[in-house]
């Protein structure tokens, strides 16, 4: 076994009993890098210097006999929308070529106090505005699974460096499934937490009401122990959510004696697909003989998701991308006049997934189109929050598929956008309503690509997801599984 | 036909927190070019807005100082617009559910009566940055951008350049005294955009509206309001549609001219900004804030009047400018003597001193107040009182000094004065018969020749009573 | 709802965006395709329910008006395409409509 493949709480036990330095452990992962970059183009930047500098610093605070955190000198990768200061950070756009931050975004300042080790900027779709990472200025994610298909989107670069051990964490954002998708078509952890828990400030905005920053880790534990170096309340972002973060390490018990799960009849339709299907009864019937009882229930709105979903996010993204006119920052066209260089910095600095939600966007919130689109679907959303605020009172836990589908192709949807964006169809309810869910693997199809499980769970009650999960994860094997480069 | 010009005003108060209204950089406007911005004022990727409290603060004393409906909540709303000084593409305004709503401002009429205008609404927003045109290019500063604002939108109450005019006077007013901003049109801290439409008088409908944008002075507001009623005047009784559009003020040109019909081609999609939560006001908090508002300038002007016996022009010159009032507030504590004050201040004090600025006067209360008990106590003289004033205005000392190194205190007193007395009467014996033969006019002679060997400082009723006795005893 | 190019002509000029025939083409179909798709939020009745702007329903007091130390300008002009004596370049601006 090869370093890059520990886990997190396997590396930190080494670390801090000196069986291992964070130097040995961060050249493991950069060499791992080296070897499987070329395959998955899975990183936007490597910062290769800086790693190894930081990672010899946090060795010497280990020597010096420092109080240091569980994630200290452990690997890291951050997709690249959050903002480093002095490292490019570039959102996978060509209108952001180039750019150097001048500040940390919170999570960015927050795992440096907990002294971990950046090892670069993970790829990812233009402004997170994807399901598959194919749209990316610097080119497509591969599934280390299957170099031919996706790892999902639109953290795609996290999920695959996670997978192949590139990392042994990372961070990704969950606008629309984000983060459960490629975590689903990857086989690894993945969490979005409440809207609220983590701090958004320096990650660069795609649908800001959707939005959430989350981890990546190949075990429920490895999520847990990242959530809470980001999580809390941040001064500098006005939705983030006072409330205290919970030790989650201590809710990871093994059984699930008295846990109600609730089982939404709406997730199991045509569509599905039946591998898929299959291990996800295979797991629920797993999840029963741990202690859970498991309770169908209904979310009756479950299908106006998406709908309601692309009516949100592209309003907000149309003008939360309005800044990036090339004024202050990125890439900027030549021109003559201020028209000009307008529409060609903004028509040639965006790519075509990115353009046609701005335009999708700006035509629900223009004039006399705005009741009918962006006002209904708010509406909407208030049914599809009840939805779930109704289904809590029955049970503790919601467990769901993921994905309706394995890993699909590079090029397989990407001239459809429809159809690419029913690819989100388990993951936008969780958004449009502000719960958190986690994605974790449950199986393989029979070309062995990943399967995964999602459990959604209440307000600020992430402890709960974890605890389902690890308490699954214990009694069955499949985080195990390691794809083949 | 005859017509009435209806306005409504759109003004636009900077107002004076110490940081920005979403995030901590300086609002000092004398720095050099973007030195005050941080990643949220140049919207940077991934900076979000955070609301500085002390601007709700502000913005809640105007409203509850127009009488506005302060809303439990009202929400921010992004006003989406391209411009090189609006950093993120969007400037954060107040749309649908605006801070405050229903409220009214009294102005004076020149009939002296007070016309109440109604309130629209107050909301709140930042303001953007500023661009400067060069030959080929333009520069922008975001030193201003995320500065404070609020705007004050009236209904179309107002009927004449003139209460325009007053109704934006009480509004700085309101605001100096409320101490939210300086409320300055020439620096910008006070902007004002005109609503301006015409119907035939007696009509009930209202015509097509104008706005008309760029004034920077009253007095711009006042000729552009007057420049445009004569247009639409005109347009009207030849038959001609007023367009509705928005028109600049050239302030060069003494006219408007239209920005041909921008308005059009803007759809602004406004949408709740989801970056900020709704902004609950409490009742507890508004309640405290109602405490701490200060006296506001009419009701001033309407206790001067009552307590001190002041005239309604007096009392209204004097609540102008709050400084000037606590200014004379301070001179009456020190004198008890509010007529006198009011007379010093008004005639004396502003002829010299702009009425703005009286607080950075070297002739402080304190100074006004002991002069004009000096003249009360007959140490000195009204006239010389007046040379006092002057010294004072150049020295700053105090008048108690002034008079005794000049030796200018008031000679009273009988046994000094009578010696004087019986030598003028000596020295004119013509004239005294002339007076003690009926020419009355005569008097005035005597008492000149007296101030004359005193040199002024004779207590001229004293020389009155004495003059008269020794006249009379001849 | 179909959308026709001139549809898509008028957003991309609100968004300023160029675009090529070609992609006002391929626009006007993708935009119709989702907005049909979207329709059928419709067959709910949703006259009575308030809209969800926020899913958070706390209210967050602001901020202390306290001035924090800005940004260093040559930091920030690092980033800007064009500048000039601390200010930012961009082409004259006229009217931009």
């Amino acid at each position: 076994m090869e370093l890059y493949d520990l886990t997190i709480s396997e590396a930190s036990q080494k670390l801090q009993s000196k069986e291992i330095s964070s130097e040995e452990l961060t050249q493991s992962v950069l060499k791992r890098i080296e070897a499987t970059q070329k395959q998955l183009n899975s990183f936007i930047t490597i910062t290769k210097e800086a790693a190894l500098l930081q990672a010899k610093k946090v060795d010497e605070k280990r020597k010096r006999g420092d109080a240091l955190s569980a994630l200290a000198g452990i690997p890291i990768g951050l997709k690249d929308i959050f903002l480093t200061q002095g490292i490019r950070t570039t959102c996978a756009s060509k209108i952001l070529e180039g750019f150097i931050p001048a500040y940390d975004s919170t999570v960015t300042a927050r795992l440096k106090k907990n002294d971990v080790v950046l090892v670069g900027k993970l790829n990812m779709d233009e402004f997170a505005m994807g399901s598959s990472n194919e749209n990316s200025f610097f080119g497509p994610v591969k599934n280390p699974w299957d170099l031919e298909r996706t790892p999902g989107g639109s953290s795609g670069g996290s999920a695959a460096a996670v997978a192949s051990g590139q990392c042994l964490g990372a961070f990704g954002t969950d606008t629309g499934g984000s983060i459960r998708l490629p975590a689903s078509l990857s086989s690894v952890v993945g969490l979005k937490p409440t809207y609220g828990r983590v701090s958004r400030y320096g990650v660069i905005a795609f649908a800001s009401s959707l939005d959430q920053v989350g981890p990546f880790g190949k075990t429920v534990l490895d999520t847990a122990l990242l959530l809470k170096s980001v999580a809390g309340e941040d001064a500098y972002d006005a939705t983030s959510v006072r409330k205290p973060v919970p030790n989650y390490e201590q809710f990871l018990k093994k059984d699930l004696k008295g846990v109600k799960l609730g089982i939404p009849k709406e997730y199991f339709s045509k569509g599905l697909n039946s591998q898929v299907e299959a291990s996800v009864q295979k797991a629920l019937s797993d999840l029963k003989s741990l202690g859970a009882s498991l309770i169908e229930i209904s979310l009756p709105h479950t299908a106006y998701a998406i709908p309601t979903y692309y009516l949100v996010c592209t309003a907000e993204a149309s003008s939360n991308l309005a800044r990036y006119d090339g004024v202050k920052y990125g890439y900027r066209a030549e021109a003559t006049s201020l028209a000009e260089m307008y529409a060609k910095t903004r028509g040639q600095g965006f790519g075509a997934e990115v353009k046609r939600r701005i335009m999708l966007g700006t035509f629900v919130l223009s004039s006399g189109y705005y009741d009918a689109y962006y006002k209904k679907a708010s509406q909407v959303r208030t049914l599809l929050k009840k939805d779930f605020e109704d289904a809590f009172l029955k049970c503790d836990v919601i467990v769901t598929p993921s994905s309706p589908t394995t890993a699909f192709k590079i090029g397989e949807k990407i001239e459809d956008p429809l159809t690419m964006y029913l690819t989100d169809v388990f993951t936008t309810s969780a958004n449009l309503a502000g719960i958190p869910g986690l994605v974790l693997p449950c199986g393989f199809d029979d070309q062995n690509l990943p399967i995964g499980l999602q459990l959604l769970g209440p307000y600020f009650q992430e402890e709960k997801l974890f605890h389902v999960g690890h308490a699954y994860e214990q009694a069955t094997e499949w985080h195990k599984r390691k794809p083949k480069l | 036909m005859n017509f009435e010009a209806v306005m409504g005003l759109e003004v636009h108060v900077q107002l004076k927190t110490k940081s920005k209204i979403f995030c901590r950089c300086s609002t000092h406007f004398d720095a050099r070019e973007n030195e005050n911005i941080c990643p949220v004022c140049t919207g940077m990727p991934g900076s979000l807005p955070v609301l500085n409290e002390e601007a709700v603060h502000m913005a809640c004393k105007m409203a509850l100082a127009t009488n506005c409906k302060v809303q439990s909540v009202s929400v921010f709303a992004r006003k989406n617009y391209f411009y090189p000084d609006l950093p993120k593409g969007y400037q954060i305004s107040q749309y649908d559910q605006p801070l405050a709503i229903d409220g009214w401002v009294e102005i004076p009429l020149s009939n002296k009566e007070i016309k109440k205008i109604r309130l629209e609404r107050i909301h709140m927003e930042e303001d953007a940055g500023k661009n400067v045109h060069g030959s080929h290019f333009s520069y922008v500063n975001f030193n201003r951008a995320g500065i404070p604002l609020i705007e004050v939108v009236s209904k179309p109450d107002l009927r004449s350049s003139e209460e325009a005019g007053n109704y934006l006077r009480s509004i700085q007013r309101m605001v100096r005294y409320l101490e939210i901003g300086d409320g300055n049109m020439e620096e910008g801290s006070l902007r004002c955009d005109v609503n301006i439409s015409l119907r035939p008088t007696g009509a009930e409908k209202l015509g097509t509206k104008v706005e008309i944008k760029n004034m920077n002075s009253f007095r711009f507001v006042e000729n552009a309001i007057e420049y445009e009623i004569e247009r639409q005047k005109e347009a009207l009784q030849n038959g001609q549609k007023i367009i509705q559009e928005t028109r600049l003020w050239d302030s060069n040109q003494n006219k408007t001219f239209s920005m041909r019909s921008k308005e059009e081609a803007h759809d602004y999609r406004y949408f709740p900004e989801p970056d900020l939560m709704p902004l609950e006001v409490a009742p507890k908090a508004l309640e405290i804030i109602k405490t701490q508002l200060p006296e506001l300038a009419l009701e001033k002007q309407k206790r001067f009047m009552r307590d001190y016996q002041l005239s309604q022009a007096d009392s209204g010159t004097l609540v102008q400018e709050k400084s000037l009032a606590d200014y004379f507030e301070a001179v009456v504590k020190e004198c008890q003597a509010p007529r006198l004050a009011s007379n010093w201040i008004l005639s004396e004090l502003l002829r010299e001193v702009e009425a703005s600025s009286v607080s950075k006067s070297k002739i402080t209360p304190k100074h006004l107040g002991q002069l004009i008990l000096l003249i009360q106590k007959g140490t000195i003289s009204g006239k010389i009182a007046k040379t006092v004033f002057e010294k004072m205005l150049q020295s700053g000392d105090l008048p108690q000094k002034i008079v005794e190194t000049e030796g200018w205190v008031q000679i009273s007193d009988d046994a000094e004065l009578e010696p004087i007395i019986e030598a003028v009467v000596k020295e004119n014996p013509n004239l005294v018969k002339a007076y003690q033969a009926g020419d009355a006019k005569k008097f005035g002679f005597f008492v000149g020749q007296v101030m004359k060997k005193t040199q002024g400082q004779a207590n001229p009723q004293k020389v009155n009573e004495l003059l008269k006795k020794k006249l009379g005893d001849v | 709802m179909k959308i026709d190019p001139s549809q898509v002509r008028h957003l991309a000029k609100l968004a300023w965006l160029e675009l090529s025939d070609v992609e006002i083409e391929k626009y006007a179909k993708d935009l119709s395709a989702i907005l049909d798709y979207v329709d059928q939020l419709n067959v709910l009745d949703t006259k009575t329910v308030q809209p969800t702007y926020h899913v958070m329903k706390h209210l967050k007091p602001g901020r202390q008006d306290e001035v924090r130390p800005s940004l260093n300008l040559d930091t920030f002009l690092e980033n800007v395409p064009q500048h000039q004596e601390g200010a930012i370049q961009v082409p004259k601006i006229i009217e931009i409509t």
